[in-house]
C-alpha cells in the first residue's frame, strides 16, 4: 500500500481543497484569471470578517469596562469628556451596568427573597432535560414521564405559590365523579353491563382516568404549601421568555400533531374543522392574536370573569405555534409512502397503533429540522409579549435602559449585546441538538 | 348462496375459506372487478394471472379491505367482511400480505418488523414474540439478519422478511400481491423456494404471480382475470396444456414464449 499523495491527506490536505485547489491554476489564461480572483476575493473576505470580529471583541471584550470597584454607576463607563476617566473617543461595552442590571434582566421584579423558587424551577429543569437528552443515563423514558407531568405543575407551584382559590368539594365531587366513570368502564369492559356500554367501555374509562387525573392537579394547585403567592404581573426577564416559550414548545408539538392528523382525516368534519383551525391561526399575525387576548377578550368575557394576562397570552401562542407545526408535521406526513400504510394495515394495527408506532415516527423523523426551525422562531417571537405589558427578556431589557443612573452612550448597545447572546445560546443549542438528532436517525435507519 | 352449497354439496361449511359472491368494485366510474364468484377451500393454493389492469391485485386486496368492494358479499374463515371495523381487524389478524415493494417498517429492525403485530395485535408477550419471530427467520432462512435494518438487506431477503412478517401473525390464508416483481432476477428463486416451502407444508395461499413455474409446481388452480372478470379458472395442467378462451392462449403463448 502506497501512502496517500500530500494533497489528498491530514492538514495539508484539508488546506489544499478547502483553499489553495480554487487559487493555483496557472496553466492557461482564462484559468489565471479565475485564481487571481479567488486570490483577491478571498483576502477582501478575510479582511473584511477579520475587522468586523475584531470590532465585536475590542467592542465586548478588550476594551470593554468589566468592574465598577468605587460603585459611581455611569461614571465607570464615561469618557474624559463626558467627566469620567476613560480616554476620549473610547467606545465599548459597558458590563457594570449589565451586571447591576441581572437581576431585573432574567427574573424582572420578581422579589428577591423569593428567587430561590425560580432557581430551584430552572436547575430541576435543566436537569431534567439534560436527562432527557442525554441518551447513556438509565430510565430516560420515565425522566421524560416526569418532566412531563410532575414537572409543570411543580413548577406552577412554585413559581405562583400554588394555593389557587378552588372550592375544595367541588374538587372532590369532581374526583368521585372521575372513580365512578372508571369503574363503569372496568364493568362494562367484563360485559357486566350490556353490549351498548361494552362497545363505550374503553371511552367511559379513558374519560374517567382524565377527570381524575385533571381533580388532582387541581386538588394539589389549590393546596397551600405555605408559599409567599408572586402574581405573574411580577413575573419578567429570561423567566418569562422561557415560560411562554417552553409552554409553547411543550404544547404545539402534540397539538399539531393532531391537528395534522386531523386534516389528512377520511372524516370530513374533521378534516374541515381541522383545516378551518390551522388557517384561521396562520392567517393572522401573532400581534394581532396577542392584542386579541389581552384586549378584546376581556371586553366579551361577563363582567367580574378575569383570568390572568399571562395565560391569555400563553394560550394565544400555544394555538398560534400548533398550527404552525400542523402543516410542518403534515408535510412529514405526506412524504410517508402509502405502502407503509398498507403494510401496517394489513397485520392487523388499529389507526392509532398504526400512526403512533409506524407513520408518525418516519414522519417526523423526517421534519425535524422543519419542527426544530418552529422552534426556535416561537423562541424568538415570544419577545411580541412585550407589546401586551409582558416584560420578557427583551422588554426586561429596555426598561433596564431607561434607568438615568446608568445613562451612558453605550449603555443601550450593551443591553441588546447582553440580551441577544442569551438568545444566540438558546437557539443555537436547539440547533445542534436537531443535527444532532438527525445524524443519529439517520446513522442507525440507513434507507 | 344457492348455487355454491349445491355446487359443493358435499363439502363441510367448516371448509370454506374465502367466498366471494357476485363482487364488483368501482374505481371512480372505472369497473374494476365485475361480478367476481369464487370459492377458496382451506389448504387451497391459487395462482391469479393476467394482463396488467386486469383487476387482480384488486381483487386480493378486497380479501382484506385495503380496497373496499361496493357490491357482492365477501366472507372470510365465516366472516362477512362490511363497514364492521370488528370485522375487519378479525379478518386482518387471520390473513397474511406479501406485497410486491415489501412495505417493511423501514425505522425498525427485522425482529421488531416482526414482532410489532403479534405485541400490538394479538397481546403476545414481547419474550414470546421474540422466539416466534426468530423462528419464522429461521424457516425463511435468514436469522443471523434480525438485527439489522430494512434498508441493509437485499431485496430478497426483505421479501423473505416481509413473508416472515406475515407469518409471525400465524394466519390461516396468505395473500401474495406480486411479490417477485420488484426483485432481481438472482434474487426471485430465493423468494419463490420460501413460497414453495410454505406451499409444501400446508398453508392456504393466493398468489398474484407471472411466475409460472411455481403456478405449475404449487398451485392447486389457476385463475386467469381479463378486464375484470374471472375468464378462466383451472388445475394447471389443463391450464398451460389446454385453455380454452382465446384471451387466455393469447395471454399463455405471450408470457411463455420470449
Amino acid at each position: 500500500m502506497l501512502p496517500p499523495p500530500a494533497t489528498e491527506a491530514g492538514i495539508t490536505g484539508w488546506l489544499w481543497h478547502n483553499i489553495f485547489e480554487s487559487m493555483a491554476d496557472f496553466h492557461s489564461p482564462l484559468a489565471a484569471m479565475r485564481s487571481l480572483f479567488m486570490i483577491l476575493f478571498s483576502l477582501v473576505l478575510v479582511y473584511v470578517f477579520g475587522t468586523q470580529i475584531y470590532g465585536l471583541l475590542d467592542f465586548a471584550i478588550f476594551s470593554a469596562v468589566f468592574s465598577d470597584p468605587d460603585g459611581v454607576k455611569r461614571e465607570a463607563c464615561w469618557t474624559v469628556q463626558q467627566g469620567g476617566s476613560l480616554p476620549d473617543g473610547w467606545h465599548a461595552a459597558c458590563w457594570p451596568f449589565v451586571v447591576a442590571k441581572q437581576k431585573f434582566a432574567l427574573f424582572g421584579p420578581f422579589p428577591s427573597e423569593e428567587l430561590w423558587r425560580v432557581y430551584l424551577a430552572l436547575v430541576a429543569g435543566a436537569a431534567g432535560l439534560a436527562w432527557v437528552m442525554i441518551e447513556r443515563l438509565p430510565f430516560r423514558r420515565q425522566a421524560g414521564f416526569l418532566m412531563l407531568t410532575v414537572y409543570p405543575l411543580a413548577t406552577f407551584i412554585l413559581l405562583t405559590g400554588g394555593n389557587i382559590e378552588v372550592a375544595m368539594t367541588r374538587v372532590a365531587i369532581w374526583f368521585v365523579f372521575g372513580l365512578a366513570l372508571i369503574s363503569v368502564g372496568r364493568l362494562g369492559n367484563a360485559g357486566r353491563l350490556g353490549t351498548v356500554v361494552n362497545e363505550f367501555a374503553g371511552s367511559f374509562a379513558g374519560v374517567g382516568w382524565l377527570v381524575v387525573a385533571f381533580s388532582t392537579v387541581a386538588a394539589i394547585a389549590a393546596f397551600d404549601f405555605n408559599l409567599e403567592p408572586v402574581d405573574t404581573g411580577d413575573w419578567g426577564g429570561l423567566l418569562i421568555t422561557l415560560v411562554v416559550a417552553v409552554t409553547g414548545i411543550v404544547a404545539s408539538l402534540p397539538l399539531g400533531i393532531i391537528l395534522a392528523l386531523g386534516r389528512r382525516s377520511d372524516m370530513p368534519v374533521i378534516s374541515v374543522l381541522c383545516t378551518i383551525f390551522i388557517e384561521f391561526w396562520r392567517g393572522v399575525p401573532l400581534i394581532t392574536v396577542l392584542f386579541m387576548a389581552s384586549v378584546m377578550l376581556p371586553l366579551f368575557l361577563p363582567a367580574g370573569v378575569n383570568f390572568d394576562n399571562l395565560l391569555r397570552a400563553l394560550i394565544g401562542v400555544m394555538l398560534f405555534s400548533a398550527a404552525y407545526m400542523a402543516e410542518v408535521v403534515r408535510g412529514g406526513l405526506q412524504a410517508i409512502d402509502k405502502g407503509q400504510y398498507e403494510g401496517a394495515d394489513a397485520v392487523g394495527l388499529s389507526y392509532w397503533q398504526k400512526m403512533r408506532l409506524i407513520i408518525l415516527p418516519q414522519a417526523l423523523t423526517h421534519v425535524i429540522p422543519g419542527i426544530v426551525n418552529t422552534f426556535i422562531g416561537l423562541f424568538k417571537d415570544t419577545t411580541l409579549v412585550s407589546i401586551v405589558g409582558i416584560f420578557d427578556l427583551l422588554g426586561a431589557g429596555q426598561s433596564a435602559i431607561a434607568d438615568a443612573a446608568w445613562s451612558t452612550p453605550v449603555q443601550a448597545i450593551t443591553m441588546y449585546l447582553y440580551v441577544g447572546i442569551i438568545f444566540f445560546v438558546f437557539c443555537f443549542g436547539m440547533s445542534r441538538y436537531s443535527i444532532y438528532m438527525e445524524n443519529k436517525l439517520s446513522k442507525s435507519r440507513r434507507h | 348462496m344457492a348455487q355454491t352449497t349445491t355446487k359443493n354439496a358435499q363439502i363441510d361449511a367448516d371448509d370454506i375459506m374465502i367466498s366471494m359472491k357476485g363482487v364488483n368494485k368501482w374505481f371512480g366510474s372505472f369497473h374494476v372487478l365485475r361480478d367476481i364468484n369464487l370459492t377458496v377451500y382451506k389448504g387451497e393454493r391459487i395462482v391469479i394471472c393476467g394482463p396488467s389492469g386486469s383487476g387482480k391485485s384488486t381483487l386480493i386486496r378486497c380479501l382484506n379491505r385495503l380496497e373496499e368492494h361496493q357490491a357482492g358479499d365477501i366472507t372470510v374463515q365465516g366472516i362477512t367482511l362490511n363497514n364492521d371495523l370488528k370485522n375487519i381487524d378479525e379478518i386482518r389478524r387471520e390473513v397474511g400480505m406479501v406485497f410486491q415493494h415489501f412495505n417493511l417498517f423501514p425505522h425498525l429492525s427485522i425482529l421488531e418488523n416482526c414482532t410489532l403485530a403479534p405485541i400490538w395485535v394479538r397481546r403476545m408477550p414481547k419474550a414470546k414474540a421474540e422466539e416466534i419471530a426468530m423462528h419464522y427467520l429461521e424457516r425463511v432462512k435468514i436469522p443471523e439478519q434480525a438485527l439489522k435494518y430494512p434498508g441493509q438487506l437485499s431485496g430478497g431477503q426483505q421479501q423473505r422478511v416481509a413473508i416472515a412478517r406475515a407469518l409471525c401473525m400465524e394466519p390461516k390464508l396468505m395473500l401474495f400481491d406480486e411479490p417477485t416483481s420488484a426483485l432481481d432476477p438472482e434474487m426471485i428463486k430465493e423468494v419463490l423456494d420460501t413460497m414453495v416451502g410454505l406451499a409444501e407444508d400446508g398453508m392456504s395461499m393466493i398468489c398474484v404471480t407471472h411466475e409460472m413455474g411455481f403456478a405449475r409446481k404449487v398451485a392447486n388452480r389457476v385463475i386467469f382475470m381479463d378486464e375484470g372478470q374471472i375468464i378462466e379458472e383451472k388445475d394447471p395442467e389443463s391450464f398451460f396444456n389446454n385453455p380454452e378462451n382465446d384471451r387466455t392462449k393469447l395471454f399463455l403463448s405471450q408470457i411463455l414464449d420470449h
